[in-house]
């Protein structure tokens, strides 16, 4: 294309040579690249939508009721479980020395494959273990019987078998009373539970306040001091009554116990073995393949509202995660409290009074820099100067009655508030900078112009139409910091934590505790768990909802900020 | 922020004291006296000395990057906002030196409204956009704002057009309804003098005739002072007319004389279109 020819060559002899090629380079053509910007899109979008459908699907399957197969082995053998998954896998040389040729002539011809499933059993007090690999060619045959019932237990997991009989003192009742004597059975030991933990731990801790005003006391005033005397002497007649209200309680309590061991459910696994427990200990029951859909529904629904609102059981793999979801709640709502009037007034101070040199870069990079360090960091930075400097000094202070125990000098939803605080501040403070940079010149001119010195210019304009964009930040630090697990770990959330940081009992709010959070729950489940076969659905079911929590709380403050975008950014004509 | 520099004064030209002089009105408001102004190393004003007619509509023309805008901005000194600016001379408002160190800027930018080349309405309520520079003084009493509202509307021609919807935002109104806002949030706090920088060159004709029709109105209560870029508007609206060229005040007087009879060369260049 740019070639001269001879001729022409000749004809332009003198003239200056052509700079320009003539015809259009691959290079000046968008097409190729737009297909690449589009692909590279397409690839990420897919990757998204692949991750929350896997996520999903598991978490919302997990709670399904399944059908429980009764399968009889080859060998004589009888298994009753819900079949989990099936998977192709290459048997043993040992194994197939032991099939007979048919068989083996089957797996040969499959290139050496067998497809086996994975049976949940249940049972783990009697087995040992909770499931179990069946090959197909170990199978002679599967059946579905309408007897076979699943029976979820406050312990050892579930039990798979047929009800036999529902004795009350050793004598036999009607099995189809089953449903009002459960019911009733349920009741009492919720009962039984509020009277131990709450009633009990009510009195506990007035008890031990008691303590604590007497060694408050002896430290204020010496042990040989009248005042000592005195609040001893009171103490002393007021944990009285409390030993006779505790007494009170626990007779109760006894009895209630006493009363629901007389109810009890002997049920049988599918060998034959027969298990006797109380019905107070059975969570739920329902006998798997006689199931209607509108049942399966209940049993489905019923579990997720256990799930949601209940304690864990059984390390975290059964029941519920309702004080982890109240954990990353309580901790996300205070980190956002925290970061946002720290995060505003720094970039405020920053944007619009700092001197705008060296210093101010400096300092802007050292943010910049800030949101890249490992959250690990944060976390032994906020054990260290939090937890041990902040909190040992306030119990010093304040609470040297507890001492040698700690009571903010350890890590609770304070600390971990404040690291995360900490650790998404940097976001913020880039964001609230952008959004005040890009408020008009003219709005703050007019401003300005009217008589408004710059403090009522920045509170009265500049805020307000920064708003949006300074809630997007907070958006995104909402969203790094309910999903950051690694320095929790440090700073206050434990793998158990019944006690919610708010309660009835005065001050109602209790930072100082430990408490429950979603991702670390997902973490001790899925890796810390006995087995990690029960607890891979948990794994999936938690997940989906750290998931939905987050994207609902960003969701509230995305309506929330297009709300103020409407209001104070609007179409400018 | 703004510091007072000693630098050599350049030379004056021949013509320029010679033709600052305008149409007398009561007495001046606005001095300026010697004036000079620096954009970091940059010189945008050159002595410029002119008095401003209190009562009267004076228009500054000039090409564009004349410096007209800026002198229009130090007058109620927004040209502080501006990092590295310096400038020597003075401006004064009925005798008080605007630049003194003693002068507080807040209140003088209360007793001078201004109005912007492109409106600019607060995201806020028609009302709340009026009374902003009352709220800003503390003034609460409902009946009190009510009424000044009212006033400043009426006094910018815009009462009839948004009596009923106060309460409406002001981002919803038209261009030219803008820009009669922002006049009435100037003229709310009763000002002395009202800044004007270039007000029609965002609207149409319509709502340019409108404003016009306006600064007529408002002229003789309040000392107006207008930057624009249109002659037919400087000859339309004002009484005196200032040209400057290059941050030097060429011509200065009585706006029939400047645009029929002008003096300077220059000025009767730009006017009849041979540059600008």
């Amino acid at each position: 294309m740019t070639a001269i020819t001879a001729h022409e060559g000749k004809a332009m002899a003198g003239a200056p040579a052509r700079l320009r090629r003539q015809g259009v380079d691959i290079s000046a053509r968008g097409e190729p690249f737009l297909w690449g910007l589009g692909g590279a899109l397409a690839f990420g979008v897919v990757m998204i939508l692949g991750f929350l459908f896997i996520v999903f699907w598991n978490g919302a399957t997990t709670f399904w009721p399944g059908p429980i197969d009764l399968v009889t082995l080859t060998a004589g053998e009888r298994i009753a479980g819900e079949p989990t998954r099936s998977e192709d896998y290459r048997p043993t040389t040992s194994q197939l020395a032991e099939l007979d040729d048919a068989t083996r002539a089957r797996i040969a011809a499959r290139d050496g494959f067998a497809t086996r499933t994975l049976y949940r059993v249940g049972n783990f007090d009697i087995y040992g273990e909770d499931f179990r690999w069946v090959s197909d060619f170990q199978v002679s045959r599967r059946e579905q019987p309408a007897d076979l019932a699943l029976v979820e237990r406050l312990e050892w997991g579930v039990f798979i078998g047929q009800i036999k009989a529902v004795t009350v003192d050793d004598k036999a009742v009607e099995t189809a009373t089953f449903a009002t004597a459960h019911k009733v059975a349920r009741q009492r030991w919720l009962r039984i539970a509020d009277i131990e933990r709450d009633e009990i731990g009510a009195v506990n801790h007035r008890m031990e306040q008691g303590r604590l005003e007497v060694r408050r006391a002896e430290l204020d005033h010496g042990k040989s001091s009248p005042a000592y005397a005195r609040i001893a002497a009171e103490v002393a007649k007021r944990e009285q009554s409390l030993g006779i209200d505790y007494a009170k309680l626990s007779a109760e309590a006894q009895r209630l116990r006493a009363e629901a061991a007389r109810t009890r459910l002997t049920l049988a696994e599918i060998g034959g073995k027969e298990k006797t427990i109380p019905l107070s200990a059975v969570v739920r029951l329902y006998p798997a393949n006689a199931l209607g859909p509108m049942d399966k529904l209940g049993v489905y629904l019923s579990r997720w509202w256990e799930f949601l609102s209940d304690e864990p059981r059984e390390a975290n793999t059964e029941g519920g995660v309702w004080p982890a979801i109240f954990g990353t709640f309580a901790m996300t709502l205070l980190m956002v409290i925290v970061v946002a009037p720290f995060g505003v007034i720094t970039a405020l101070y920053l944007r619009e009074y700092a001197r705008q040199g060296r210093l101010v870069t400096i300092v802007r990079i050292s943010v910049n820099n800030l949101a890249g360090v490992p959250s690990i960091v944060y976390g032994a930075f906020g054990l260290g100067f939090f937890a041990y400097i902040l909190g040992g000094s306030i119990d010093q202070f304040f609470y040297p009655e507890r001492l040698p125990s700690p009571t903010f000098g350890t890590g609770g939803l304070l600390w971990s508030s404040l690291t995360l605080a900490l650790l998404t501040v940097p976001v913020v403070i880039v964001a609230t900078e952008e959004a005040l940079a890009a408020v008009p010149r003219s709005m703050r001119e007019g401003s300005l112009a009217c008589g408004a010195s710059k403090w009522q210019t920045i509170l009265n304009i500049v805020l307000p139409r920064a708003m949006p964009g300074i809630m997007t930040g907070l958006i995104l630090a909402m969203a790094r910091g309910a999903g950051e697990v690694a320095p929790l770990m440090l700073v206050g959330v434990v793998k158990l934590a019944p006690e919610l940081p708010i309660d009835g009992i005065f001050p109602y709010v209790h930072l100082e505790r430990s408490f429950m959070h979603l991702g670390f729950h997902i973490y001790d489940v899925g890796f810390q768990s006995r087995n990690s076969e029960a607890g891979k659905p948990m794994v999936f079911v938690t997940t989906m909802l750290l998931i939905a929590l987050i994207a609902t709380m960003n969701a509230s403050a995305i309506v929330i900020r297009n709300r103020l975008k409407r209001k104070f950014v609007g179409s400018q004509f | 922020m703004v510091a007072l520099r000693e630098v050599e004064a350049p030379p004056a030209t021949a013509h320029e004291t010679k033709y600052h002089v305008a149409k007398g009105g009561s007495g001046s408001a606005l001095d300026i006296a010697d004036f000079n102004l620096w954009y970091g190393p940059k010189q945008a004003l050159f002595d410029n000395t002119l008095s401003i007619e209190s009562g009267l509509v004076t228009a500054l023309i000039g090409p564009s990057g004349c410096g007209k805008s800026t002198l229009l901005r130090s007058l109620n000194r927004m040209n502080d906002l501006i990092d590295g600016l310096t400038v020597r001379g003075s401006v004064s408002l009925q005798g008080v030196d605007i630049y003194a160190r003693s002068t507080d800027v807040i209140a003088l930018r209360k007793r001078m409204g201004m109005v912007f080349q492109k409106p600019n309405p607060f995201p806020m309520s028609i009302f709340e956009n009026v009374i902003y520079p009352l709220r800003i003084d503390g003034v609460r009493a409902r009946s009190i704002l009510v009424e000044t509202a009212e006033r400043a509307l009426r006094g910018a021609a815009l009462w009839e057009e948004v009596k009923d919807r106060l309460d409406e935002s002001a981002l919803g109104l038209s261009g030219g309804q803008q820009q009669r806002l922002c006049i009435a949030r100037a003229i709310v706090g009763d000002p002395e003098v009202l800044l004007m920088d270039e007000p029609c060159s965002a609207l149409d004709p319509i709502a340019t005739a409108r404003i016009e029709e306006l600064i007529d109105e408002l002229a003789g209560s309040y000392t107006i002072v207008i930057v624009t870029h249109n002659m037919q508007q400087a000859a339309r609206v004002s009484q005196n007319t200032a040209f400057m060229y290059l941050g030097r005040l060429i011509e200065y007087g009585e706006t029939q004389r400047v645009f029929t009879d002008p003096v300077a060369e220059k000025t009767s260049d730009y006017i009849t279109g041979r540059f600008g």
